[in-house]
């Protein structure tokens, strides 16, 4: 049991202590988004805050949390957009994060931000924020939803019966944003002081009281419709949840989308390529034409080869989470979770393990991350096990890249698609060989929202914001891994570049009786070594390793290098090892698990290998 | 979680598709009772089974506004009084 629910009833008519110090040493007000997960919080953060958003680091808190600075009325403030919770008393790691922040954290105002079309249940936490005592401003978003679905609110009702202030907004659109600035400007310009909340446990409200407490509201300012008004998202749910038909549209629905990206990104990626290479060839290398042939050699066919192969990829991403983007805000993700639970379940998995393992097909480190939501430790692990087989975007530029290079260009989406297909397989393969290992028996309850279209800014400034987050992460293991992989192509001194002579030569041939079966020769063997730190490094590292920076003609040389056969080989070993450095880092980091860490890495080496061995083995069988 | 399913009292996992219900009791670990009523599933309210997922996967359930997903085995732990006409 909760102590919540043992605290005392008169805590309603006696709100929580608050201790007020004085402002924080910088002058700066500080005001935090509050509200259940999917209000819109994160929406009005960004319609707030314009885009100076950064990741900010809480004394005491494990997690980061969003926060921005701006000048409000103004005075300058510093707003936290926190995570989604349920409920105040809960014991879920958010909540117990958000309870955490409330606590040492001195505030000027807690912005709530609710549904409005589901006002009848999210007033709670309205109820909850004011009975520890914090300075409330009541922001009832998704106006235009509630309306649509028939729901009347008596705004300046409601704010009477509560004490508090409450305005209508529509985040999204835009709608009363103006007005909600206004106020909360001039809630922060009578000069309360700021409070925190001390022992919050103590001074929340048990359930009778809530639901005492929150009928007379109800009936004072609000009007349900008898049924919810919402023919769209019943009619296309009747067709997208079909026992029969729901799992078949999903698959198609994904195959049309890597269709369309691929159709789209690579003619896009190629010509950005080409372009690069003329910068390097007509701009670049005469600048670089003085320094000695070493160093020269090292800025232009190193570093710049490296980086611009990679960079050229940047549309393609931008395209694919502007699809996933799409497909995330719509609400369809959360009917996945619904269609595929069933399976899940008997691999000892759940619907979200599902859905995380979709959003690792963008990077899979947000993807473990995620894994945060589920509470049972053995569920947590095993979706840890699983996720890394995402095919991530990384992975994906180099399938796209030598899927073009070996492949018709009619065969080339067929690759890609028969790769997300064995992305799946060996989750699937994985969950099943070890969920004894890994048992739980957590309960699933999740919310289904009602079908969302995006607007085109947010899709685009999503979008944006995930390709800048690329850009920076990879930047760094790209440079470094592109560096190595270029002195281990040219040391020692004096060999020929790329020969058999060199470091990375030697390591390929050391190599050889372990990868030989498998169909990966010695370049393809320093490739596949660098792509452990990150598979960004994989390509930019071709590039430099067959000395080819134009991407036609570094396709051109795998082609004369290899046979399908062993690019698909390579391809089936690099979506199954290790994704990256920054996967087992997190991954450490989550489980707080060293061995599980570990033999997470052997199994997917393990199975990686496996994998292209039975395929290359068998194509060769066939060849006789 | 902990606790034995309920006996033979009729709950959320059989309630009719399309049948109305009202909540009598929810006989879960004190987490998921919370979870469950912060989404609304607390004795009192009025449910709804909107579909059933294939394979004996999870029930699409209305609740006032809400509209979720659960588990037929955490269904189980709700019991129903189901309304006598359907709508
Ligand atoms: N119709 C409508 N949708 C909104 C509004 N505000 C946010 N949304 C959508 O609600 C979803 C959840 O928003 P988000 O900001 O991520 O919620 P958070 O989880 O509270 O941060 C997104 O799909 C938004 O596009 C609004 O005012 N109206
Ligand atoms: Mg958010």
């Amino acid at each position: 049991m909760s102590p919540a629910t043992a605290s005392d009833p008169a805590s309603e008519s006696a709100p929580a202590r608050l201790e007020t110090e004085g402002r924080p040493a910088d002058g700066r007000q500080r005001v935090a988004l509050l509200g259940m997960p999917n209000t819109g919080k994160s929406t009005f953060f960004t319609r707030l805050t314009g885009a100076h958003a950064q990741i900010g680091n809480w004394p005491g808190l494990t997690v980061d949390l969003m926060q921005a600075q701006l000048e409000l009325g103004g005075q300058p403030a510093l707003v936290v957009d926190l995570p989604g919770l349920y409920d105040l008393r809960g014991y879920s790691e958010d909540e117990l994060l958000v309870r955490g922040f409330l606590e040492s954290t001195r505030l000027d105002l807690v912005l709530v931000i609710l549904n409005a079309s589901q006002i009848d249940r999210q007033l709670q936490l309205v109820l909850q924020a004011r009975s520890l005592g914090l300075p409330v401003l009541v922001l009832l978003n998704m106006a235009d939803e509630a309306r649509r679905f028939g729901l009347t609110i008596d705004h300046g009702a409601l704010s009477r019966e509560l004490g508090l202030p409450v305005l209508p907004i529509s985040a999204k659109y835009g709608t009363g944003c103006a007005e909600a600035r206004a106020a909360i400007e001039a809630r922060l310009s009578c000069d309360t002081p700021p409070g925190r909340c001390l022992d919050p446990a103590r001074f929340l409200l048990d359930d009778l009281a809530l639901d005492a407490a929150l009928a007379p509201l109800l009936a004072a300012a609000v009007r349900l419709p008898e049924r919810l008004k919402d023919r769209t998202t019943r009619r296309l749910d009747a067709v997208l949840l079909q026992p029969l038909l729901g799992l078949p549209l999903f698959f198609l629905a994904m195959f049309l989308m890597f269709q369309g990206i691929y159709a789209l990104g690579v003619p896009l990626q190629l010509g950005l390529a080409h372009g690069l290479e003329r910068v390097g060839t007509e701009l670049i290398r005469p600048l670089l034409a003085g320094l000695p042939p070493f160093l020269g050699g090292f800025l232009m066919d190193g570093l710049y080869q490296g980086i611009g192969t990679v960079a050229a990829f940047l549309p393609v991403i931008f395209l694919f989470f502007l699809a996933m983007g799409l497909v995330e805000d719509s609400g369809y993700l959360s009917r996945a979770a619904f269609l595929m639970d069933g399976l899940m379940e008997r691999l000892g998995l759940d619907g979200r393990s599902f859905v995380l393992s979709l959003m690792g097909f963008g990077c899979n480190v947000p993807a473990l991350l995620g894994t945060r939501v589920m509470r049972s430790s053995g569920l947590r692990l095993l979706s840890m096990l699983v996720i890394p087989f995402s095919l991530c975007s990384a992975r994906l530029n180099v399938f796209l890249f030598m899927s073009a290079a070996l492949f018709a260009p009619r065969q080339g989406a067929t690759v890609i698609f028969s790769l997300y297909l064995l992305s799946f397989v060996a989750m699937i393969v994985t969950a099943a060989l070890f969920k004894g290992s890994f048992s739980s028996d957590e309960p699933l309850v999740l919310e289904l929202p009602p079908y969302r279209f995006p607007t085109f800014r947010q899709m685009l400034n999503r979008a944006w914001c995930e390709v800048r987050h690329f850009w920076f992460w990879s930047r760094r293991f790209i440079i470094l891994g592109v560096v190595a992989i270029w002195l281990m192509n040219n040391l020692p001194m004096g060999v020929a570049p790329a020969s058999a002579g060199t470091l990375s030569g030697m390591l390929g041939q050391a190599l050889q009786p372990l990868l030989a079966p498998i169909g990966i020769n010695p370049k393809l063997t320093v490739a596949l070594l660098f792509g452990f730190i990150a598979k960004e490094i994989v390509l930019g590292g071709l590039a430099v390793i067959y000395t080819q920076a134009d991407p036609l003609r570094l396709g051109q040389a795998l082609a004369q290098d290899l046979d399908w056969a062993q690019a698909y080989s390579f391809m089936i070993f690099t979506l199954l090892y290790t994704p990256c450095l920054s996967t087992v880092a997190v991954m450490r980091s989550e489980s707080k698990n060293g061995r599980f860490t570990a033999f997470a890495v052997l199994w997917s080496l393990l199975l990686a290998w496996v994998s292209s061995f039975v395929f290359y083995q068998a194509v060769l069988w066939f060849r006789g | 979680m902990g606790l034995p399913p309920l006996g033979p009292v009729p709950t959320l996992a059989e309630l009719a598709v399309g049948r109305p219900g009202t909540i009598l009791s929810v006989a879960a670990a004190a987490g998921l009772t919370q979870r469950l009523s912060a989404l609304g599933l607390s004795p009192g309210r009025n449910v709804q089974v909107l579909r059933r997922a294939w394979w004996s996967g999870p029930l699409h359930v209305r609740v006032g506004m809400t509209e979720l997903m659960l588990r037929r085995s955490d269904a189980a732990r709700i019991a129903i009084e189901p309304c006598e006409s359907g709508v």
